[in-house]
């Protein structure tokens, strides 16, 4: 039951949010119900909770099957801390209509927490596209100014990429024993090596260009700078980790015989995906765009990990799903704040944020020092198991990707040089007093990325029971 | 049997009505009287507590199915008279002379979703046909519903010859008119026989192909629909089209084993290219009515997998099918009725204006489009595991899919216009009511999307 209320409450607030005509009350009811969610996810994530089990659609043997492993509980912990912080963080931003705005992003919530949830294919499928549509209104109504266009774009490339693994869906279900959605009659069902093959391609599409992988890319960058900044921080933070998310849940159990064969050529691709993000993002003056292809590469390196289809990997992956969310979100958020009160993203137009807010210039440099993967923050773990389950795939391969922990370096450290330090810019001197609210945010997610970073064990200890069903047998 | 004689004698009693009532109001709470009687009289028969004996001589046959089908045509038939009753008695004289058509039109549907012989078949095709000719014609003062009318009438009066000769040889071959397995036995010599079963059952085919409306039988399809009066053209393409494209895979589920492998290939071909004309063209389209038309084209493309073989999925996935797109469709042609202009930029700043007219006309496009959440998902699901399970080449399937990308353009290209694009749209004016009851449309599609089960569950009772 507590599954199943994890994933009503937002959609019942949602649906509030649509009669509710006042800003401000909208506000406190979304981050209510946020804050609801994140302690039902804290608590599922430390207590457990039971499957919950409803028939659906007898006819065709569809069930609503709502079920948390370590897997679904790292993801519902990022997905409960993201939305109050986001909600919060922007609350003081002027958004047209807020109270719908705020009901979309709900709806959204619901289609996240729907996919991490489901035991269900059919389930899965239903959610992963209603996490999309929401979005879709969201960027087209609140996004910049190219945004109609862009939208589509990433509308039409993900919808077709979905309704790819639609058809993947119904070929692994026709050959399921008892003609069921459920997961475990998934990994059953008796396919043929050509057939498995096909569905394996038929996932991956969907997969590959949520994530994205390269050369599926290219959806991304725009989105992000198009969208309004509150739904790039639910992109990059929680949108993409569906396809991590996917790859994780049905792609490896379903099909490991294709998974295995194809390892090399999607981590190759991966690879590839880091290095070129990585270098575009150095020539980025754009805050918004370097921050967005900083995500492509940090996603590729994941990506990259997981295909390596080794124990190691699998975990620093299942590690990194929390915290590269919690880091981006924090970047973004500092983003936000210095165009808004600017009203500038340019690199070139910014410099001198340490007199101006010092406070906002150490946590730029908190957050900075985890995009590169410091030690002491979070994202140092998962980095270094990722790098090290590339090397136990191929050491070249390993090096390859190795280079981009100096680009990294180069592009964040520029950033955090060009903004913080340096002669203070006409723009930056319109900066104002500071946003207690973002800071608070900002300061509560730095103490989660220093905690994660210096002790982990319980991080480890959620994911323990995925990655035992992965590699397992 | 019920509902034939019931909708039969209530088109006479229509008839009569606006004799006797002056008021075109009255007319339509008649009719709808008379449709909730029509429902009733069919659910007692589907129940098997009453039926009026008749001795029909096998030519036709009553099944769960049919009989099934029937209560969705007529409930479906209920709530389009209940949305459109006051826009059907702007047009002509006496609005009561339409309902008797409508009657007389589900008269034809209920005998082809009984049928049991070719003959009946034939009966029932015409019966519903005739009315709709003078349907199409009904705005009489205007050219193009005339010419719609007429060029309606030639081109079916044509598909009729097709359908009749088709006929002929499916007799010649078989020597009987009643709907019988084909045998085939080439050791008897019987080649003869089975190339004439197979010509008559191709030429029914196509003749079947102008009635739905698949190319590359639909050139019609789009300029009648435009010309006649939009109220009749939600009728046409939502109600009619259902009953023939159930009749269509009534017909075939028993017969399609006769044609043998040209037969996948005729199937394949008249499928690819439905789904190509009508989503390419809808694309290009300016007036969101004729955009409408080439959708509906588009829609019987995915309708057609269900002929592919008689599975589960298959029939369960076109009834869920008509049902998604009927509701959608006629949701969507309640917006446009009460719109001045039919063009897209005619529907610019609509969320802003009407948001609740918005919101409902994106919910029957997201269902038209195929979007979880709607009705249209699982019907197009339905449709496409039928097609897997029947063993036709993923390909196929993975085309289909290509085009319902394609859809997602023109569908969101409205929805787009009416959210993110300013402007003044000119809108008749509309009552509170109306938006209530296209609400219950709304709330249809949703159900249909999350509890499809409910409204299947009839079929095994």
């Amino acid at each position: 039951m507590v599954l199943l209320s994890i994933l009503s409450i937002p959609f019942i607030a949602a649906i509030i949010l649509l009669f509710v005509k006042h800003n401000e009350k909208a506000n406190y009811i979304a981050i209510a119900s946020t804050g609801i969610t994140l302690a039902l996810a804290l608590n599922i994530a430390f207590n457990g909770a039971a499957n919950f089990d409803a028939s659906w659609i007898s006819s065709i043997n569809a069930r609503f099957v709502l079920t948390a492993d370590g897997l679904a509980k790292i993801l519902l912990l990022l997905t409960g801390i993201s939305f109050p912080a986001i909600f919060i963080a922007t609350s003081k931003n002027e958004i047209k209509n807020r109270a719908q705005f705020l009901s979309l992003m709900l709806f959204t919530q619901t289609g996240l927490l729907g996919v991490f949830l489901a035991g269900d294919a059919l389930l899965f499928y239903f959610f992963w596209e209603l996490a999309l549509i929401p979005v879709y209104f969201l960027c087209s109504i609140w996004g910049g100014e190219k945004r109609i266009a862009v939208t589509f774009k990433f509308f039409i490339y993900t919808f077709l990429g979905s309704l790819f693994m639609l058809i993947g869906i119904i070929l692994v279900y026709t050959h399921t024993a008892d003609q069921s959605f459920a997961i475990q009659s998934f990994k059953e069902a008796s396919l043929s090596g050509g057939q498995q093959l096909t569905a394996f391609a038929l996932f991956f599409t969907a997969f590959a260009i949520k994530m994205p992988i390269f050369p599926l890319h290219t959806w991304q960058p725009d989105a992000y700078e198009q969208s309004p900044t509150a739904v790039t921080m639910v992109l990059s933070a929680v949108m993409v980790k569906m396809g991590l998310y996917g790859v994780m849940r049905w792609l490896m159990p379903l099909f490991p015989d294709a998974f295995a064969a194809h390892s090399n050529f999607v981590v190759i691709l991966s690879v590839i995906g880091i290095l070129y993000a990585s270098f575009i993002a150095i020539r980025q003056d754009d805050m918004k765009r370097l921050i967005a292809y900083s995500s492509i590469a940090h996603i590729g390196l994941m990506s990259a990990a997981l295909f390596a289809n080794n124990e190691i990997g699998a975990q620093g992956v299942l590690i990194q799903l929390f915290s590269h969310g919690v880091n981006v979100l924090g970047l973004w958020i500092i983003a936000d704040i210095i165009e808004q009160q600017t009203g500038t993203r340019s690199l070139k137009e910014m410099g001198g944020l340490a007199k101006q807010n010092p406070t906002l210039a150490i946590l730029l440099v908190g957050f900075a020092f985890a995009n590169i993967a410091l030690p002491l923050t979070n994202a140092f773990i998962g980095e270094f198991l990722m790098f090290n389950s590339l090397f136990q795939f191929k050491p070249w391969i390993a090096a390859a990707a190795g280079v981009s922990v100096v680009l990294a370096a180069i592009y964040t450290l520029n950033m955090v040089q060009k903004c913080a330090y340096g002669e203070l810019s006409e723009k930056m001197s319109k900066m104002q007093a500071p946003n207690m609210p973002a800071q608070f945010v900002l300061i509560v997610l730095l103490i989660v990325v220093i905690i994660s970073g210096v002790y982990p064990a319980p991080l480890f200890d959620l994911t323990a029971d995925t990655l035992q069903q992965l590699f397992i047998k | 049997m019920n509902a034939i004689i019931a909708s039969a004698l209530l088109g006479v009693l229509m008839m009569f009505a606006s004799w006797i009532f002056d008021n075109e109001k009255t007319h339509t709470r008649i009719a709808l009287v008379g449709l909730l009687a029509l429902i009733v009289a069919n659910v007692l028969q589907l129940n098997g507590i009453y039926t009026i004996p008749v001795d029909y001589k096998g030519l036709l046959a009553f099944t769960q199915f049919g009989l099934y089908v029937n209560t969705i045509l007529f409930i479906l038939t209920f709530l389009y008279v209940w949305l459109n009753g006051d826009e059907i008695a702007k047009i002509g004289n006496h609005a009561a002379d339409f309902y008797a058509l409508f009657f007389f039109i589900l008269c034809g549907a209920s005998i082809l979703t009984s049928f049991n012989n070719l003959l009946m078949l034939f009966i029932g095709v015409e019966i519903l046909s005739i009315p709709l000719y003078i349907l199409t014609g009904a705005d009489k003062k205007n050219l193009n519903s005339n010419e719609a009318a007429l060029k309606y009438f030639l081109m079916g009066a044509f598909s009729t010859g097709i359908f009749l000769l088709g006929i002929t040889f499916i007799y010649g071959a078989t020597g009987t008119f009643q709907l019988i397995a084909p045998t085939v036995n080439p050791a008897n010599g019987m080649v003869r026989e089975q190339l004439m079963q197979s010509a008559g059952l191709i030429l029914i085919f196509v003749s079947f192909n102008f009635k739905v409306s698949a190319a590359p039988f639909h050139f019609w399809t789009p300029d009648v629909y435009d010309g006649a009066p939009t109220v009749f053209t939600s009728f046409m393409a939502t109600i009619v089209k259902a009953t023939a494209i159930i009749a269509f895979v009534v017909l075939f589920h028993s017969q399609y084993k006769a044609l043998g492998y040209a037969w996948e290939l005729l199937l394949t071909f008249v499928l690819i290219s439905t789904l190509f004309v009508g989503n390419i063209t809808a694309v290009f389209q300016r007036s969101v009515k004729r955009m409408l038309a080439y959708s509906s084209i588009a829609q019987v493309g995915f309708m057609l997998f269900a002929l592919y073989g008689p599975t589960n999925f298959a029939n369960e996935g076109i009834l869920l099918y008509i049902m998604a797109y009927s509701v959608a469709s006629i949701g969507l042609f309640g917006v446009l009725i009460k719109m001045k202009d039919y063009s897209f930029e005619a529907f610019n700043g609509l969320a802003k204006k009407e948001p609740l007219i918005a919101a409902m006309t994106t919910i029957f496009l997201l269902s038209l489009a195929g979007i979880p959440l709607t009705g249209g998902f699982f019907a197009k699901y339905y449709m496409l595991n039928a097609a897997v399970q029947s063993g036709i080449g993923l390909w196929l399937v993975a085309l289909a899919i290509l085009f319902a990308a394609v859809s997602i353009y023109y569908y969101f290209k409205l929805i787009q216009a009416m959210y993110f694009v300013e402007g003044a749209p000119a809108m008749h004016e509309v009552e509170q009511g109306y938006k209530y009851k296209l609400l219950v449309f709304a709330i249809l599609i949703l159900a249909l999307g999350i509890l499809p089960n409910v409204f299947l569950s009839y079929l095994y009772f």
